[in-house]
């Protein structure tokens, strides 16, 4: 056999299964973006850019996600960088797997089923509750941008902690001794040589939870109460409630665009930072 | 073998998690904003070999598909009809009727059964989505048992397309015990949503009765789609909007922890809270506000038409239907079933409200759901 066919013997089912599940789907996506909505929803073939010309609409769904989908990330990094540099560096080897398979078991359950643990834990009866008995004040938590922003935190850490993980266990230890040795004080060399060192594992994970928060629909609903409204909101009521598949085509487009442009400027500036590296690392 | 029981029996576990469940979690809302019935009826119908086949194959065929709302059957029901008639039902879960009808535009649903509310009817007859009944073929379906208050929506251009099943209001429920007072109207409702109970309102997530009601506050029809009126209603969503406590059809809750005080609320949910909390109470608005009723109807696409009336005309039968409607907590609407209610449910007036106060409710109208101000006020309120 020869190897170019034998290379696309290998490709050929992952090839069908792009073409089937992203390219054709966003094509109609595309072509649905320009037609017109029928008398009882759905979709009628048209041409017209009135849908686009109403994505002002929907501007409040798309700052929302624009700002909390940033913030969520940036919060996860500061939280799953020293966690991701104790299990890599610090921990005791023997329990690292124990502490590894401890970040992990969250996912075993729905991500549905744990934000309905959060409705428990930050609703009256709960935090909230505790808070009240240390005369503190009575706080409201949850159905707040605050119990949105935890309940994005908790759901997604673990797939920032990873990546970084990955990208700090592979470290070169020897270059922490030589920065040690040659006078740094360990703070001098977290800063000046892991943190550069793992910059590849900080841009998988900050793409990761950066892309699946702007589509995020589930956690504003549950912990915000209906009242935190994101992008991801604004599809699921346009396709299922109001069925305006055309306006919701464009909507997701643009939020496909939206996305695009963010993660090339990001991706940019990250290969900056890490000089000119531009190997990332998934686990 | 041992002769401690320390553990409880399969079926006990299955019947408290089932009880748990009803109580807690599993609200059309739940299932809308998962889509998880979505995702049901796309997994049942992509993949054949994943739903069992019955051993007997009856004349019906050995499986019927119903599209119907959560804790709306009971599954021992569907058992039975499976024992008798070698037909499984699979029964496909979903949040809301528009998302129902999102499906059936998208088409290839596979469902022999649809469960859907008044206002629906006359859309799905206008895109040719459902079939006349042959009424021949339901003798357990009495037309004179149905107050046609409830059974008309059912009728269109003078052809029964749905059977009606289960029949009840939207209102508010209130915790007597957090708030001393009693409103009667739906202008007390909003005026203290933004006064003495700012913080600890629900307002429905559903365009239907959020605007609605809204309307109701200025004594508009709760149908209108009046732009100047529905200009009036979006002023007051938008002004209730930061008092309230969330925008959810999965109100239950939030009002059975006390996070929440008052909720526009479902005949269902108002009997099971009210039944495990006496101090939560159903009102009606004096203004009026919705009545509906829901029926069994046959898609034209439906793969077993056979097994569709089977099913239908077996669930119609008065003593099934009883036994459903103390699983379900909806009143039917069925005089021969009410009979055989226990008392508590026969003089509920949550199930049975007075007749005065019906008389100012309106039937849902098609119009609302397809307009396309009401989907916008409702995408403005919630994003405000």
């Amino acid at each position: 056999m020869r190897p170019g066919l034998r290379t696309a013997l290998f490709l050929a089912p992952a090839t069908a299964w792009l073409l089937v599940m992203l390219v054709m789907p966003l094509v109609v996506v595309i072509v649905f973006s320009f037609g017109e909505r029928g008398a009882a929803g759905g979709y009628v073939p048209a041409f017209t850019l009135d849908n686009y010309a109403n994505l002002g609409a929907r501007w409040t769904a798309f700052r929302n996600t624009l700002t909390l989908a940033p913030l969520g990330t940036v919060l996860c990094l500061l939280i799953a960088w020293p966690l991701a540099y104790f299990l890599a560096l610090k921990a005791d080897p023997r329990w690292r797997t124990v502490l590894l398979i401890l970040v992990i078991v969250p996912f075993w359950t729905s991500l549905l089923i744990r934000s309905y643990a959060w409705i428990q834990i930050l609703g009256g009866s709960g935090l909230p509750r505790i808070i009240a008995d240390l005369g503190l004040g009575k706080p409201r938590l949850i159905n707040t941008p605050f119990a949105v922003m935890v309940g994005i935190v908790y759901g997604y850490l673990p797939l920032m902690v990873f990546p970084i993980y990955v990208a700090l266990e592979k470290l070169d230890r020897r270059l922490l001794e030589a920065s040690g040795d040659l006078g740094s004080p360990p703070w001098r060399t977290v800063l000046q040589v892991t943190l550069p060192l793992s910059m590849a594992g900080v841009a998988t994970g900050s793409m990761l939870v950066f892309i699946l928060l702007m589509g995020e629909f589930l956690v504003p609903q549950i912990l915000g109460g209906g009242k935190v409204f994101f992008v991801g909101n604004a599809l699921v009521d346009l396709f299922l409630q109001s069925r305006n598949w055309p306006f919701g085509a464009a909507v997701a487009a643009t939020l496909v665009a939206v996305m695009l442009v963010t993660v090339t400027l990001y991706m940019r500036a990250i290969r900056r930072l890490s000089g000119g590296r531009d190997d990332v690392a998934l686990m | 073998m041992t002769k401690f029981r320390d553990h409880i029996p399969a079926k006990e576990f299955l019947q408290r998690l089932e009880s748990y469940r009803k109580g807690s979690i599993t609200r059309r809302h739940f299932l809308g904003v998962t889509g998880l019935g979505a995702a049901t009826a796309m997994l049942s119908s992509a993949m054949p070999g994943l739903v069992r086949r019955a051993h007997a194959q009856g004349s019906i065929g050995d499986k019927v598909v119903i599209a119907t709302w959560p804790n709306y059957h009971d599954p021992q029901d569907f058992e039975a009809f499976k024992e008798a008639t070698g037909a499984a039902v699979d029964m496909n879960v979903f949040g809301s009727n528009e998302e129902m009808l999102a499906k059936l535009q998208a088409g290839g649903t596979g469902w022999d059964v649809v469960v859907a509310t008044n206002y629906t009817i006359p859309i799905y007859v206008g895109e040719g989505i459902i079939e006349e009944f042959d009424l021949s073929r339901l003798p357990n379906y009495d037309p004179s048992a149905t107050d046609p208050r409830y059974a008309n929506p059912g009728i269109v251009d003078g052809k029964r397309h749905a059977i009606p099943r289960n029949v009840g209001t939207t209102g508010f429920c209130l915790n007597t015990a957090d708030f001393d007072g009693s409103p009667a109207t739906w202008k007390e409702y909003w005026d203290l949503t933004r006064d003495q109970l700012s913080g600890r309102v629900i307002v429905h997530d559903y365009q239907l009765t959020a605007i609605g009601n809204a309307l109701k506050y200025y004594g508009y029809s709760f149908n209108s789609v009046d732009p100047k009126e529905l200009e009036d209603a979006e002023k007051l969503l938008i002004e209730a909007k930061p008092h309230l406590f969330a925008i959810t059809s999965d109100y239950q809750p939030s009002m059975r922890s006390g996070d929440a005080t008052m909720s526009m609320c479902w005949t269902g949910d108002a009997t099971q809270m009210h039944r495990d909390i006496p101090s939560i109470v159903y009102i009606l608005g004096r203004e009026g506000g919705e009545i509906w009723s829901d029926f069994f109807t046959i898609p034209a696409s439906a793969p077993h038409k056979d097994a569709a009336y089977a099913l239908i005309d077996f669930l119609l039968e008065p003593k099934m239907a009883a036994r459903e409607a103390m699983f379900h907590g909806y009143a039917t609407g069925d005089k021969r079933v009410d009979a055989l209610l226990p008392a508590e449910m026969r003089d509920s007036d949550i199930l049975y409200p007075a007749a005065e106060l019906l008389d100012a409710l309106e039937f849902g109208a098609a119009v609302t759901m397809t307009n396309p101000q009401r989907a916008e006020i409702l995408a403005r309120f919630k994003s405000a």
